[in-house]
């Protein structure tokens, strides 16, 4: 029971990264760890600040 | 040892199925024994080639520091997991030119597309993508154009964008008129695929506004709103007061698709672009996955014959011999030039170890052509009456029922209007005839796979369950096309008057877009008038674009290769690149100096002109047939400005090498200097 809720748990995790859904997190930790005391972006801009980047050059293909 | 018991395990298995499929000519074989032999040459290649390739020709090196560890920024340079950069590469590779090129090509017989599919992917595409992966890995992720002007001069690097920005506009007007075609008069695919803008339009909203970045509950309200748009549209074909509305021929519907596109480039990501990329990378994911299951559980018979007489150039989806329209028609499923941007784009960023190059660069690419041979077998396990029934234009076959089906079974493909008939009804469509562009023959495939394994009784709603999965990732290449090529236009214009240079002013916005989306929407546009079907002629176009990209890509990568010492081993990029070189210079010039009007398209202009000025021509036709004829000269042109910009930069690699050979002074290049990676076992920071 433990392992298949430690699995799910791992699928998830897998799920978020590749869909990008915790892309803000990972921001987060590392922004805290690079620079602490800085203000980080809010979670919206940090949205539109990444979708600003993804779309500005080819990354969707025939 | 045991490596060596895989791989005669996999020989043996794969020699098994093709032997099943060489021994079967003359009655229908399974579609499993196609899936085995693909899946057995797919893991040889990966397990052998690509690791010898790793090993020796590019010398992979995991201790050498990534431009993602050295320039890590949390933001594009992110050291990542090798299975998420693998479902990120493949989510942007995979488009739908391999569920399209594999369908026409099926004119020519099962087994001249299914051998090309698996052999140019193994040897070629494959090999592509992971090379230019790597040495744009080295090169802290510069793109194709960059390297290709770094390493062979300013000339390669011109040639690559405006390579780029052709392949752009014709890629566009392509896929513009597959949707054209799914959309004419079937007021069900027309109503779900409007109600796929405002399903785009919700998601972002909820992204920016309600639930800013949480992607994963975005997508799924997404899918329930797409999934709702396409029973809704069921109801709509079956409301009379409702149905015209949505009922709409070929010319106000590729007015639509323009004013969309002009709409998508203008407006701001969040908004459109965005959330219908999370929309159509979750369904496409998801389809590609249940197509597979499906295929595995029915293992459909394929009825479509090994070879067929076509194969003499007198097809009726498109015209040109077997060599070499078979490699222009596949394209993007065996070798596809457009990776190779991908390839030098995102990925290099997030690689956080040189030897996941193989299973990202590699394995993705093995992974897009098995989803190209699944479209071969959606496509041929249809009756070939069917099939050339769907596919062939009114100007080839007839424009009645009765007379499709007429020349059609003349050929030895028997076909009934009555099937036709049947076929389209269960469908939940009006009619099949002479739907050109290879999505529906494609829908009717996977409708038939689909509903035998999930529901017979569904038939309808899978059909346009297909037609809506095409459509809506379609136009997220469209929108994303569009959008590129306007930055691209700008960046270009910039040199000319630098505020038009400026991507955020309003005025240069809106010129750039109105120029990329008028471009495209010119070739959708004739397309969509032309009595022939439009495809015939623009997806050649397409492939030999396409083509000529990978041979630029392939010309970058063995330049390097010479240039880095390599010479032993520069047949591995060298010898795909002679390939693609003969085969589309070959294309190109049958297009152009043929003098078979179903073939050149200079010959089909002046056959055109003459009739009119005989006054041969319907009146409707005569008043077409000016646009017609300036359209294929123009088309001539491009095809032979796109070859001469493929010989122009293979003349400029050859020339490279040739000074290398001679000891004479080369360009620096800009290969990153080697440091050491400090990421132990290179297990990146995020992911799992």
């Amino acid at each position: 029971m433990r392992r298949a809720a430690h699995g799910m748990r791992t699928l998830w995790g897998w799920l978020r990264a590749l869909s990008g859904d915790d892309a803000y997190e990972r921001y987060l930790t590392r922004h805290g760890r690079q620079h602490p005391g800085a203000c980080p972006l809010t979670r919206r801009d940090f949205y539109l600040e990444e979708q600003r980047r993804k779309w500005s050059g080819v990354s969707r293909c025939c | 040892m045991k490596n060596k018991l895989l791989g005669v395990l996999l020989a043996g298995v794969g020699a098994f199925a093709a032997a099943g499929i060489a021994l079967n000519r003359h009655e229908p074989i399974n579609a499993l024994w196609i899936v085995t032999a693909a899946v057995c040459v797919y893991l040889l290649g990966y397990r052998f080639y690509a690791a010898w390739i790793a090993a020796r020709v590019l010398a992979i090196d995991p201790s050498r520091a990534t431009p993602a560890e050295r320039l890590n920024n949390g933001r594009d340079f992110i050291p990542t997991h090798r299975v998420i950069v693998f479902g990120h590469h493949f989510a942007a590779i995979a488009g739908p030119g391999p569920l399209v090129g594999p369908t026409l090509a099926a004119q020519f017989g099962y087994l001249p597309g299914m051998l090309w599919i698996l052999v140019g992917a193994v040897l070629g595409g494959c090999v592509q993508d992971m090379v230019i992966l790597l040495l744009s890995t080295r090169r802290d992720g510069r793109s194709l154009g960059q390297m290709a002007r770094d390493e062979l001069g300013p000339f390669g690097g011109f040639a690559a964008l405006v390579g780029t920005l052709l392949i752009m506009v014709i890629l566009s007007a392509v896929l513009g008129l597959v949707i054209v075609n799914v959309m004419k008069h079937s007021p069900w695919a027309t109503a779900t695929i409007l109600g796929t803008v405002p399903a785009a339009l919700i998601v972002g909203l909820y992204l920016r506004v309600w639930r800013p970045g949480r992607v994963l509950e975005a997508t799924l309200l997404g899918v329930a709103l797409v999934l709702l748009a396409l029973v809704a549209g069921g109801w709509v074909d079956h409301q009379p007061g409702l149905r015209p509305l949505f009922d709409y021929a070929a010319v106000p519907l590729a007015l639509f698709i323009i004013g969309y596109g002009f709409c998508a480039a203008i407006l701001p990501v969040w908004l459109l672009l965005a959330p219908r990329d999370y929309l159509s990378t979750f369904l496409k994911l998801g389809t590609v996955l249940l197509l597979a299951v499906a295929i595995l559980l029915t293992h459909p018979q394929i009825r479509m014959p090994a070879l067929t007489q076509f194969v003499d150039g007198s097809g009726p989806l498109f015209g040109g011999t077997i060599f070499p329209f078979v490699f222009i028609t596949i394209a993007c499923g065996a070798i596809s030039g457009f990776h190779a941007l991908i390839a030098s784009g995102t990925s290099p960023k997030l690689i956080s170890s040189e030897s996941d190059v193989r299973l990202v660069g590699y394995g993705s690419m093995a992974l897009e052509s098995f989803v190209a041979v699944m479209a071969l077998i959606a496509a041929t396990l249809l009756d070939p009456g069917v099939f050339f029934a769907i596919n062939s234009g009114a100007g080839v076959v007839g424009a009645t029922p009765e007379a499709a089906v007429h020349t059609i079974s003349g050929w030895g493909f028997p076909v009934t209007v009555e099937q036709m008939r049947a076929l389209a009804a269960a469908m939940g469509e009006q009619t099949l005839f002479a739907r050109t562009g290879g999505a529906p023959s494609l829908a009717v495939g996977m409708a038939s796979i689909l509903g035998s394994s999930f529901g017979r009784g569904l038939m309808a709603l899978w059909y346009h369950f297909a037609v809506m999965f095409e459509a809506v990732f379609i136009m997220a290449v469209l929108d994303a096309g569009t959008r590129v090529g306007r930055f691209m236009l700008q960046d270009l214009l910039g040199h000319a008057w630098r505020p038009l240079g400026r991507t955020s002013w309003y005025p240069s916005v809106l010129l750039a877009s109105a120029l990329m989306v008028g471009a495209w929407g010119y070739f959708l546009y004739i397309g969509v008038i032309d009595p022939n079907g439009g495809i015939n002629i623009l997806w050649p176009l397409f492939g030999i674009s396409n083509q000529m990209l990978a041979g630029i890509a392939l010309s970058v990568a063995t330049g390097i290769l010479i240039k880095a010492g390599r010479k032993r081993y520069a047949l591995v990029t060298g010898l795909p690149l002679a390939w693609i070189a003969l085969v589309t210079t070959t294309a190109a010039w049958q297009k152009v100096m043929s003098p078979d009007p179903r073939l050149g398209l200079f010959a089909a202009a002046d056959e055109l002109a003459g009739k009119l000025a005989a006054g041969l021509l319907p009146a409707e036709r005569a008043a077409l047939a000016p646009q017609l004829i300036f359209n294929q000269r123009l088309d001539g042109w491009v095809t032979f400005i796109l070859t001469a910009l493929l010989w122009f930069v293979i003349l400029d690699m050859l020339r490279v090498c040739l000074r290398r050979v001679r000891g004479l002074p080369l360009r620096a290049g800009s290969e990153a200097p080697y440091q050491a990676s400090r990421l132990q076992g290179a297990v990146a920071e995020s992911g799992a």
